[in-house]
């Protein structure tokens, strides 16, 4: 039995933490919880209820999706042995994560959920929940490692399985949140296959479900009917970088920059060479496209920057993460004022406004902002610029 | 270990175990003709009979069912088919607000699938249904009305309709009235024929029977049209294999409940006194849910909202401490959401959501009531760090 209702929180004996779970129902969270609970923690699993469904009579009915998962995490929980509750924090989700996703999407930008649920809600409400409940730390199943320096201090790291690192959804963390955070699937060098393997040994029937791959509010992946439903369709124009008109859309929110797939354009370009979007804008409800050159960025500038840590003092060489499982670039960044200004040591190409730059000096997570808007290579060479 | 959740359900009396182990082990289909199946039909007819007269009803008055939930949809689904095939006019549901979910869902699903259209009775700040507001919504239009329901006492709030009076303005206008009374079985006197209901649920597991068995006691003239069709086995009305272990338990807790009553209300009432003086001496400022008068509530009944508070960090906090209660009706308990009862009967949101319902039972003793009342003050303050998210 717990003690833990009213007395002081804190850890207890050997550095055993009181731990609430997230539990998305999943693999992965359920071997982290697992792994939590072995290692001695006092660990209770908590599913977030995050989309209701307000057409139905009954307002706790959820979406079969989400009460299936919701199923899943609480039998998981039941095997490994913890206490299991279901968590509705759905209007916070919908105020912080949905609503932001369509207002980023209709002002031209490209935004990752992903990121904004953990810093918003797992690593925010959640947390704050989970410390004033008197837990410790929230535990989750992202492959990220957690550092302790001497000092006590705390840095977050790539996971050992670079393939898997979900490192870039975690760099919107600042130290405090990262104080209280446990991520027991970064710590050891294990694949997904392994993760699987070792839910089945533990007798967790989610060994063998499949991977989330998409936005979970979207339930059909149907990111564009999602946004068409929620932006409504307007009839706009496609254009080259003369302003040449190339064909139509129905919304530029449906568009990413980069993008090649779906134009749907009748002429071929002149060169024959595919066309990608290079800018997207929603006031004029234009979208612009050209050559794959033409999308080589070799500068950025970030805002709402976030730091795990001491932000850098001067100009410093990092590598950066532009986009989740993107690669890792060397660069030169600096702090000006509040904007991270990033040049790229080779330009890079698909770089989205919305998306996040996460800084790295080696496996460390220095810190991450919002990608606010590009400096296009061919630009600079015309202009003979700097950033 | 204190469970407080005994409205969610009680534990099994000893001799309904007995009752129904004994029967686990004899073979007889109660439909049979053979010596076999006379005797599982002997066995269900003397439960029929002692369930009769533990409630107040006539044997044929009693449907066996698999619980409060069939009762309810067969209660109101059939009812409502039967009205209308009857009089096509008669497509008006009136239902409280505060019915369970069994009863509440039911009647949106006729309105949604077969044409109903339905009236939510208002209910006052304790949700209580007033004969009033019963009438005013019949003599609207009494030729529309295919059948009205209130429950007999809250699951929730505890809070006790004057049933019998409610009964009489539904018979004035020739209405059938179904009443859910699950929660007011074994705790108030209830007694089918004295109630004027035609309709009434009650079910096993609620009163130390075993999960899986109920009754719906329907007047002999009241002929729902059945939601299971089949072997037609109960009146014709409901069909399936007799389950003749559990209808034996259920009726030898029925006739225990009954026996027991006065006696059990006076004891669980005296100490849920205890346990409301008791909270609110730890947290002066909780606010009692349902009719504070002892009894106008269901005598093992509290409910409370603790301001500032979310029920589920109340619920997580005492359950982590071996304190087991309720946000809520157990069927909603998956989500906390704000209770449709305490909306119904005004609570803001907030309120709604920050209450737990403490409900006693047979094997409720004075150490549960004061491991609640020692636990009860540091649980709310801490919940109340967390707030409301």
């Amino acid at each position: 039995m717990s003690e833990f209702a009213g007395v002081p929180s804190g850890p207890r004996k050997g550095g055993l933490l009181r731990v609430l779970a997230a539990m998305s129902g999943g693999v992965d969270s359920a071997v982290a919880a697992a792994r939590a609970a072995e290692a001695g923690h006092e660990v209770t699993g908590v599913h977030l209820a995050l989309s209701a469904n307000p057409q139905s009579f009954r307002t706790g009915a959820r979406g079969c999706c989400t009460i299936e998962d919701s199923r899943d995490a609480r039998r998981a929980a039941d095997v490994i042995g913890i206490p299991f509750y279901v968590w509705d924090l759905a209007e916070r989700f919908r105020e912080d994560v949905v609503e932001d996703f369509v207002t980023e999407y209709a002002a031209g930008r490209t935004p990752n959920p992903c990121l904004r649920c953990n810093e918003k809600i797992k690593f925010a409400a959640l947390l704050d929940k989970a410390l004033a409940l008197g837990f410790d730390a929230v535990c989750t199943g992202h492959y990220a490692r957690i550092v302790t320096r001497d000092d006590g201090s705390r840095e977050l790291h790539r996971a050992d399985d670079h393939a898997k690192d979900q490192s870039y959804v975690l760099g919107v963390l600042d130290e405090r949140q990262l104080a209280h955070a446990m991520f027991p699937l970064g710590d050891t060098h294990t694949t997904k296959d392994e993760i699987r393997g070792e839910a089945e040994r533990r007798g967790l029937a989610v060994a063998r479900k499949p991977d989330s791959h998409d936005i979970c509010f979207i339930a059909d992946g149907d990111t564009q009917g999602f946004l068409a439903k929620r932006l409504g369709t307007a009839e706009g124009d496609i254009v080259d970088e003369s302003g040449r008109r190339l064909g139509t859309h129905t919304g530029a929110y449906g568009f990413t920059v980069g993008q090649r797939k779906g134009l749907r354009l009748g002429v071929p370009a002149p060169d024959g060479k595919p066309r990608f979007v290079l800018d997207i804008s929603p006031v004029n409800n234009t979208v612009t496209v050209g050559p794959a050159e033409a999308l080589e960025v070799i500068a950025l500038t970030g805002i709402k920057p976030r730091w795990c840590g001491e932000p850098p003092a001067g100009p410093g060489s990092y590598t950066a993460q532009l986009r989740a499982h993107g690669d890792d670039v060397p660069v030169t960044a600096e702090l000006v004022s509040d904007e991270l200004r990033v040049r790229f040591e080779e330009p890079v190409r698909g770089v989205a406004p919305g998306q996040a730059v996460v800084l790295y000096d080696g496996s460390r997570v220095v810190g991450s902002a919002t990608i606010a808007s590009t400096q296009r290579a061919r630009d600079t060479a015309s202009a003979g610029s700097g950033a | 270990m204190a469970y407080l959740d005994h409205a969610a359900t009680t534990p099994m009396l000893p001799e309904a175990v007995q009752a129904m182990t004994v029967q686990l082990a004899v073979t007889g289909n109660a439909s049979s003709l053979h010596a076999a199946g006379r005797q599982a039909r002997r066995t269900v007819e003397e439960a029929r009979e002692a369930l009769a007269q533990a409630i107040g009803a006539r044997p044929s008055e009693v449907v066996f069912t698999s619980g409060g939930t069939e009762s309810d949809n067969l209660a109101i689904k059939g009812l409502y088919w039967s009205r209308r095939a009857a009089d096509p006019a008669r497509t008006r549901v009136l239902a409280s607000r505060v019915e369970h979910h069994a009863v509440l869902d039911a009647v949106q699903w006729l309105a949604d699938h077969e044409g109903a259209h339905v009236d939510w009775l208002p209910v006052d700040a304790y949700g209580r249904v007033h004969p009033d507001a019963l009438r005013e919504a019949i003599a609207r239009n009494p030729a529309d009305v295919a059948l009205a329901t209130v429950m007999w006492a809250n699951n929730e709030v505890g809070t006790v309709v004057p049933i019998r009076e409610l009964a009489d303005v539904a018979a004035e206008f020739d209405v059938p009235l179904h009443s859910d009374a699950v929660q007011a079985f074994g705790q108030l006197e209830v007694s089918f024929a004295g109630s004027g209901l035609d309709a009434m649920t009650v079910t096993g597991h609620k009163i130390g029977g075993p999960y899986g068995v109920g009754a719906l006691l329907l007047r002999r003239d009241a002929t729902p049209v059945p939601l299971l069709h089949g072997g037609g086995q109960e009146r014709d009305v409901r069909s399936g294999t007799l389950d003749v272990p559990a209808i034996a338990a259920f009726a030898t807790a029925a006739t225990l409940a009954a026996e027991r009553r006065a006696d059990f209300a006076r004891e669980v009432g005296a100490l849920r006194d205890d346990l409301i003086a008791k909270i609110r001496q730890a947290v002066p400022d909780a606010v009692l849910n349902g009719d504070p008068a002892p009894d106008g509530r269901l005598p093992a009944n509290a409910h409370f909202s603790f301001p500032g508070c979310e029920g589920d960090s109340l619920l997580l906090l005492l359950d982590a401490q071996g304190i087991e209660c309720s946000t809520g009706s157990a069927c909603t308990a998956g989500v906390a959401q704000p209770s449709h009862v305490l909306l119904a009967m005004g609570a803001e949101s907030d309120r709604a959501r920050g209450s737990l319902r403490f409900s006693l039972g047979h094997t409720s003793t004075q150490g549960d009531v004061d491991e609640l009342a020692k636990a009860i003050g540091p649980v709310v303050t801490r919940a109340r760090a967390a707030g409301l998210s």
